[in-house]
């Protein structure tokens, strides 16, 4: 099991997936992409909504066996992505019709994808067959 | 890895060549490239020979550009797409949007 704790800005995304592409050594190239992937939408999401507008930190834990799983842990305000999809304000509205986007892209990649909210943290998990 | 945007010219093509991956991050890059290229040229190409992966965010990109194109009544087409980033497309419902060759 590798952990990174790290801030969660959207700047310290390559961070995190560097991160986890040297976790998930000997792990094929298709699958790893798949993960990196699903890895970007769910930190990007905790950056985006979890301390907004200040910041905070989040703990990220990834394990390989025959499944690669990898949990994300934040202690921002309670939101299971999973049930909704905060809309991007960032967005233009003509481009806001695709804000689900990327919790759509993580249930398609991901075998398993659960929320559960333990204390005040948030804990998200992915988890997809190695090979 | 991050994202290296080559650009080459021909008459009225231009063709944007991405290496790596196309996320969150590199897509703030891409967006000028793409968007000067279209207002520039009539037809552009995104080559993808080496784009490791596409995220929701290069996805983003990549609808605002193809609308752009469409605007100015130029063409943005994506060649060299391997089948796992053509799968990413496809569950997203964008290869109804986008041309591909």
């Amino acid at each position: 099991m590798k952990e990174l704790r790290i801030e969660a800005k959207t700047e310290n995304l390559e961070t995190v997936l560097d991160f986890v592409e040297t976790a998930l050594e000997g792990v094929s190239m298709k699958r790893l992409n798949q993960i990196l992937i699903a890895v970007e939408e769910v930190f990007v999401n905790i950056a985006n909504y979890a301390y907004s507008p200040n910041s905070g930190e989040a703990l990220i834990l990834a394990s390989v066996g025959d499944f690669v799983i990898i949990e994300f842990e934040d202690s921002g305000v309670p939101y299971n992505p999973l049930e909704r999809e905060a809309p991007d304000m960032a967005l233009r509205a003509e481009d806001r019709v695709i804000g689900g986007l990327g919790i759509h892209m993580i249930r398609n990649l991901m075998d398993e994808v659960t929320y559960r909210r333990d204390g005040n943290k948030n804990i998200l998990t992915i988890k997809k067959e190695k090979s | 890895m991050t994202l290296t945007i080559t650009k080459n010219k021909t008459e009225n093509c231009c063709v944007l060549s991405l290496a790596g991956r196309i996320d969150t991050t590199t897509a703030l890059e891409l967006q000028p490239e793409l968007e000067q290229a279209i207002d520039e040229n009539k037809k552009v190409a995104l080559d993808f020979a080496e784009a490791a992966y596409v995220s929701s965010a290069g996805l983003r990109v990549i609808l605002a550009g193809e609308k752009r194109a469409k605007a100015r009544g130029s063409v943005m087409t994506l060649i060299n797409v391997s089948k796992d980033i053509m799968e990413v497309f496809d569950m997203t419902g964008f290869t109804d949007i986008l041309k591909f060759e």
